[in-house]
């Protein structure tokens, strides 16, 4: 949960030209919207979104944006976006769709996919994520093709303290028959089964996933896309559903700046609904899939309802409520500066957060590197004082000072400037409490 | 099955060609049997760029916007790109506006002489672009760091070169530097032991660079020709993971001055823009001397090589047609882009 995506970063950035172009027309005219489209279509291109996804797309947007009287509004450019907004939402899905859950255990789930799309890392983090659910989960490693995939699922297995069905000198249909058998019997409520890499056109092999289907009856069997992939996402996906019939798709390796497209045209071309993107490299980068707020994020509109769900997740509401409390007695001291500090570290990396808030999205962000070491040092120079000098801040004179200096490895100066910020901070929840606001200050760090 | 052979249990070797050293292999195989897996790759499920075009210019078609709007649709549908796309198209347009064109093979004629240019021109960057001269490199020991994002094919390219330089008549080393994926390093053994060649690992979590280090100095002490390093995949945007290749790189160089001699960054066919990024980021941080090109058997076209290749100024050397040892082919323009219109 700690980790946000980076991804459609780029995305959101063309967005944001096209948008102000768009903006700098007071009245649009049916040739500035024409214009505006062919830039969409551009920049959907450029970001990976297959060609024939872009085109109905674009038309779509076009044909909505020329009905709803767009050209008679007043904020013909708010218009436009809502419309792409929604249509982009609507063309992810809409909604999150969960994972099934059978109510016959095991329930099983079966991950399917092409070499090198991160299916056995995803065993990992679906393993990891099911047992965060009181779930027993169970790994079988049906890719006897890669050397060393069953060993690799056996390290990802122990890390989460799952057990894994693994025969060596076996059939995948056999083993994972087996894992049926062994889930059965040592009570596992999920099966999740770790098929082997294999290219769509590949014909015998296609038919050994759909014999494996058949001897297991997945009740999830999910098409695992690397987030990368350009134009031929929808060829591999739409075969993959022809012979299979998946239930979802997760998306991977959405931690560095792809731009996505594959989300946009997968979905569109086999109607099958996102259900996770995988985030990063630690077992526990699985994120459930909100077309909504995505298509949010993807404009540039910030996404206030993760953003709200992080901070519930991180802050502790039993300080909250004290500092609250502290607030309006005006007695926020250092420490309650230090706990705050560290709530917001809880969020994870600033830089992530800032992006979730309407308006620091994208272009808005650009060249305001966040700097996350300037909080290691404040952290490090509260750290260096006593509990009553975090109280009583006033009592810091020179030499103390010198000493928390030195303790924290930084220099006076640097104390000095945390201690004029803190003194500016409290005039200003003074100011805000007297004018009755309630909840947290704004930090300027 | 059919074409399909490389995958499975049995890939049959060329009888032809399988006893002959590699770089005899190539222009046997250049030719013939290289060009139809590479075609049978290409035009799999979905119709060649030819088809797609034919059915544009059946009849008596007009070269209108709406023409050239499709046939720029086709190139992008090769993740040949907007950019490269759009003056493709451009460069069509005035020949068109210049002289006409009657014949759809004219239009495709020009096409791919168009895509052609844009590779030699960017291969002819560097001086050394051929496979052969990759394969008979001057220094002993000569160490080659394979590096790419997560699940580009590292490893497995990495076991198809130790097989075709053991071929060679040459002492090869492989460093297990991958010491993040779980269970990493065991995949490399087994194609180690597979291709017949000596392998040196470490504990899982173990320092890459100190790894690297060790077998360099391995490689001086048993005289060893090739060393190949295999990497952790790592996300270009992840800067501490760029930082440690930084230093994988440098401490090469520590251990065997002029090392790494060769940098391959290992590209995945089916990856979109995204990889002209990726290259980029990756050629900013250790400098790439050559590409290979993996997972050309499936229906994804490469077309991003073009831009990547533009953008770095460095050779496609190889490309992967599959999982087995013999997967590894040489690169060629002119293959490449004839079958990409086949």
């Amino acid at each position: 949960m700690n980790k946000i995506h980076s991804m459609f970063q780029d995305l959101t950035d063309k967005f944001e030209g096209v948008f102000k172009k768009l903006r700098g027309h007071g009245k649009l005219t049916d040739k500035n919207i024409a214009e505006t489209m062919r830039e969409i279509r551009r920049v959907l291109l450029e970001a990976d979104v297959n060609f024939k996804v872009a085109r109905d797309f674009v038309a779509g947007v076009q044909e909505k944006a020329l009905g709803e009287g767009v050209l008679r509004s007043v904020t013909p450019a708010q218009q436009v976006i809502k419309i792409l907004h929604s249509e982009l939402a609507h063309l992810m899905g809409d909604t999150n769709a969960a994972l099934k859950d059978s109510s016959m255990p095991p329930t099983v789930v079966m991950l399917v996919g092409l070499q090198g799309c991160g299916k056995t890392t995803l065993a990992g983090k679906l393993a990891k994520y099911y047992k965060g659910k009181g779930r027993s989960p169970l790994l079988v490693a049906a890719d006897l093709q890669r050397p060393a995939a069953v060993e690799q699922l056996r390290v990802v297995g122990s890390q989460v303290g799952v057990n894994v069905v693994a025969e060596l000198n076996s059939t995948p249909v056999e083993v994972c028959k087996h894992g049926l058998l062994a889930a059965r019997k040592a009570m596992n409520d999920i099966l999740i089964l770790d098929t082997a890499g294999r290219l769509h056109v590949d014909d015998a092999l296609m038919l050994e996933l759909q014999e494996i289907q058949r001897e297991t009856q997945p009740h999830e069997i999910l098409f695992v896309a690397d987030g990368m992939t350009g134009q031929d996402a929808v060829n591999t996906a739409n075969e993959f559903a022809q012979r299979l019939d998946f239930s979802g798709v997760v998306l991977t390796k959405l931690d560095g700046d792809a731009r996505g497209g594959a989300a946009l045209s997968i979905r569109a071309i086999t109607n099958k609904p996102i259900k996770f993107i995988s985030v990063g490299e630690k077992l526990d980068a699985l994120e459930k899939f909100h077309p909504e707020r995505m298509a949010s994020r993807i404009l540039g509109m910030g996404d206030v309802v993760s953003l709200v769900e992080k901070a519930q997740f991180a802050v502790d509401e039993d300080k909250a409520r004290k500092l609250e409390k502290k607030l309006r007695r005006q007695e926020f001291t250092l420490e309650d500066f230090y706990d705050q500090l560290q709530q917001i570290k809880n969020m994870g990396p600033l830089e992530d957060v800032m992006k979730m808030i309407p308006g620091m999205g994208g272009k808005a962000m650009k060249g305001m590197q966040v700097d996350e070491k300037a909080l290691v040092y404040v952290e490090a120079i509260i750290n260096s004082m006593t509990l009553d000098e975090r109280r009583r801040p006033q009592v810091l004179n020179g030499s103390r000072r010198k000493r928390v200096a030195r303790g924290s490895g930084t220099s006076v100066q640097d104390v000095n400037k945390l201690l004029n910020q803190f003194k500016t901070m409290q005039k200003m929840v003074k100011r805000m409490s007297r004018s009755g606001m309630k909840g947290m200050p704004k930090f300027t760090f | 099955m059919g074409k399909l052979d490389w995958h499975g249990a049995t890939p049959a070797p060329d009888r032809s060609t399988a006893d002959l050293p590699f770089t005899h292999q190539i222009n046997r195989i250049c030719m013939a049997s290289l060009f139809e897996k590479f075609k049978s790759g290409l035009a799999k499920t979905r119709a060649g760029l030819v088809d797609e075009i034919s059915s544009l210019v059946k009849g008596n078609y007009e070269m209108d916007d709406a023409f050239l709007d499709q046939l720029e649709e086709i190139l992008i549908s090769a993740d040949i790109g907007v950019e490269t796309s759009l003056n493709v198209i451009e460069n069509l347009r005035d020949r068109v506006n210049r002289e006409g064109f009657d014949q759809k093979e004219e239009v495709i004629g020009f096409l791919k002489a168009q895509l052609c240019d844009h590779l030699h021109q960017n291969a002819a960057l560097s001086s050394e672009s051929d496979a052969g001269s990759f394969l008979n490199p001057t220094s002993t020991p000569h160490v080659i760091m394979v590096i790419g994002v997560n699940g580009a094919g590292k490893t497995t390219t990495i076991a198809k070169l130790a097989k075709v330089f053991h071929e060679e008549g040459k002492k090869v080393l492989l460093a297990a530097a991958d010491t993040f994926r779980a269970a990493a390093s065991e995949q490399l053994e087994i194609w180690a032991s597979r291709a017949n060649v000596d392998i040196v690992r470490t504990q899982a979590g173990g320092d890459p660079a100190a790894l690297a280090f060790d077998a360099s100095k391995a490689a001086l002490a048993r005289d060893v020709d090739i060393v190949i390093v295999d990497t952790a995949g790592r996300l270009h945007t992840k800067v501490n993971l760029m930082e440690e290749l930084k230093k994988i790189h440098r401490v090469l160089g520590k251990a065997i001055p002029g090392s790494p001699h060769e940098t391959l960054l290992v590209l995945d066919a089916t990856t979109g823009q995204n990889a002209i990024i990726q290259a980029k980021q990756f050629q900013n941080t250790v400098g790439v001397t050559s590409i290979v090109v993996t997972k050309l058997d499936g229906t994804a076209k490469g077309g991003m090589v073009l831009s990547v290749q533009k953008e770095l100024g460095v050779p496609v050397r190889f490309i992967g047609l599959g999982e087995s040892m013999d997967d590894l082919k040489p690169f060629d323009a002119d293959t490449f882009v004839e079958a990409l219109f086949e």
